[in-house]
């Protein structure tokens, strides 16, 4: 076997539990891939060589005897955001200097006691604020794919977009990434691969660095949507260390992969048309209709009246909570410190104005400018209300279908400069994505074909809340219907 | 509602951000562009309705009132960027 890491994560696992090869030598494979990839991908931020090498002997002992759990030996990457203990984690943050937490994540936690193997830590924007993960103090990784007959080099999105880029380039079987507005499924549908964030609650916060609390959730990025299922399956779990997290058992979507559509109703919202938006945007979401139709689904107008409200109602609320949860970084208990003139004030102000990037000032200002005396009610608790309407939208649509079928993004990737320096227009990248942040929603994104200059376009599937298994099964048949093969051609 | 200088100064002061002189124009000006884009929600009619705050109703998980951690002061300390004795050293905080 010459291609342990083109892999699937489900055929490596099989393959590994029949011992066509070992833990070992794919995880070797990876970490020399990594070697020759990375100085030009900039996926991995941290690469944990020997932490890999030692959980694969462990691993290799527990096949030996016929023994390990569902991803026993089976290599992954982490987004920074998940807390490894022993190995540093930043969110890609100067804030965070070289944090190395002494406690796991519970998600992270969840996969190693399934047998994973880590690989190390995957480059994102800083904090996850950032739709082209060009805000990271490593700077950014860079997508396998570029446009036919071109150099320039493209984004993989953002803020997973070293995730997005290690899963793309073969570069780890599968990662763990994380959704605040769109975060997985944006580089999930620029690079070709598969990204859900499941309903709000399932997959515990614990341990997964903060940025707006009531909207993050963690969800992985994987090659097909079985995968994604078998990775979330895993991922998610009712954990007493996170009050938000669900109490609810763990469904087996592995199971629900495959399944037929038949007979489920399909919601095709009229909103998702947007100004601007690329035809081959528009021929891609009507290929997709086509391709449900014929699996035996039956296709439903919908109206969602309040999308367009979505985006302006998430810049209120998301830089709101995050300038609540980043105030913890002050430089006293650990990160990066900055004496300033040496007082207790201008060594809080100091380290964090040389600690946080542009972007993420930006949304700490905009966030205590809404919070501030006098404007909480005019802001933050109308955006909240608005979320309701959004939420009753798709409660009113659920009434009528069981799932949802829309673009995952408004055009392909783009090349890193090419959105200027207006942040308003990098927002809109979140147009498709952010209503199910906001209203707690599961939604996957699955690639459904190339636009004209070879890159992937993706399509997503929304879910009603606790309802991930509708997102695998049409997430499922698009995959079936779309045989999605391109393949990034190796520059680099 | 748009912000001047003036405000930038006070939002950077409770925020905690040392902000320059010369980046307060800037910044009020990047500022004004997001806050006039969300202005829209302004259109929205919100009477009578409630505040969202999860799309699956739960109740608040509650647990016994137990100590469940601590005797972990080296690892509480392990990352501070100034310690000593088993304490953290900040800055002089009473003049």
């Amino acid at each position: 076997m010459t291609n342990l890491t083109q892999l699937s994560l489900s055929d490596a696992v099989d393959g590994l539990k029949a011992k066509q090869f070992s833990s070992k030598e794919i995880t070797q494979a990876f970490l020399t891939e990594i070697d020759k990839s990375n100085p030009h991908l900039n996926a991995y931020v941290v690469v944990t060589a020997d932490k890999a090498l030692k959980m694969a002997e462990a691993s290799d002992a527990k096949l030996a005897k016929g023994q390990g759990g569902t991803l026993e030996g089976a290599p992954l990457g982490i987004k920074d955001l998940f807390c490894t203990a022993g190995v540093r984690t930043t969110a890609c943050s100067n804030i965070l200097g070289e944090f190395t937490p002494t406690y796991e994540s519970t998600v992270t936690q969840n996969l190693w006691n399934q047998g994973a193997v880590m690989l190390g830590k995957l480059n994102m924007d800083e904090f996850a604020m950032g739709s082209a993960n060009e805000t990271s103090r490593f700077g950014p990784p860079a997508s396998p794919w570029r446009r036919k007959g071109s150099n320039v080099k493209l984004t993989a999105g953002g803020s997973s977009g070293g995730s997005a880029t290690a899963v793309s380039a073969d570069l780890c079987l599968a990662a763990t990434a994380s959704d605040t507005g769109g975060s997985i499924r944006q580089p999930a549908a620029f690079t070709g691969t598969v990204g859900i964030k499941p309903t709000y609650g399932r997959a515990s916060r614990y341990g997964m660095v903060a940025f707006a609390s009531s909207l993050d959730q963690a969800g992985p990025l994987a090659k097909t949507v079985k995968d994604a299922a078998l990775m979330l399956e895993i991922m998610c779990s009712a954990d007493p260390k996170d009050s938000t997290s669900l109490h609810l058992p763990v469904p087996e979507w592995t199971k629900s992969v495959g399944k037929s559509v038949k007979g489920m109703r399909i919601g095709v919202p009229k909103e998702y048309r947007v100004d601007g938006m690329p035809e081959e945007i528009e021929k891609l979401w009507s290929q997709g209709i086509a391709w449900l139709k014929a699996a035996g689904a039956t296709i439903v107008d919908v109206e969602l009246p309040h999308t367009k409200y979505a985006l302006p109602a998430y810049y209120i609320v998301a830089p709101a909570e995050a300038s609540s949860n980043l105030a913890r970084y002050d430089g006293i208990r650990y990160g990066a410190r900055q004496s300033g003139d040496g007082s207790l004030t201008s060594t809080y102000e100091t380290t964090r104005a040389k600690g946080f990037g542009a972007e993420v000032q930006r949304r700490l200002l905009i966030g205590t400018y809404v919070l501030s005396a006098g404007y909480y009610d005019a802001y933050y608790l109308r955006a909240q209300k608005v979320r309701s309407l959004i939420l009753r939208d798709f409660e009113l649509a659920f009434e009528k279908c069981d799932a949802l079928l829309t673009p995952a993004t408004p055009s392909a990737a783009f090349g890193y400069g090419e959105k200027g320096d207006d942040p308003v227009a990098m927002y809109l990248n979140d147009i498709f994505t952010v209503t199910a942040n906001l209203a707690g929603l599961p939604a996957i994104a699955v690639p459904a074909g190339v636009d004209s200059q070879g890159l992937p376009l993706g399509l997503q599937v929304i879910g009603k809340a606790l309802d991930e298994e509708a997102c695998f099964k049409v997430a499922g048949a698009i995959e079936q219907a779309a045989q999605f093969t391109a393949r990034p051609s190796r520059w680099w | 509602m748009s912000v001047d200088k003036n405000t930038v100064r006070k939002v950077a002061r409770l925020a905690r951000i040392a902000v320059p002189e010369e980046r307060l124009g800037p910044l009020a000006g990047e500022l004004n562009g997001i806050l006039a884009w969300i202005e829209q929600l302004n259109e929205v009619n919100v009477d009578g309705v409630e505040a969202m705050t999860t799309p699956v109703a739960m109740k608040l998980p509650m647990r016994e009132d137990v100590v469940t951690d601590g005797n972990i002061r080296d690892q509480v300390l392990a990352n501070a960027p100034k310690s000593e004795d088993g304490f953290f050293v900040v800055p002089k905080v009473v003049e």
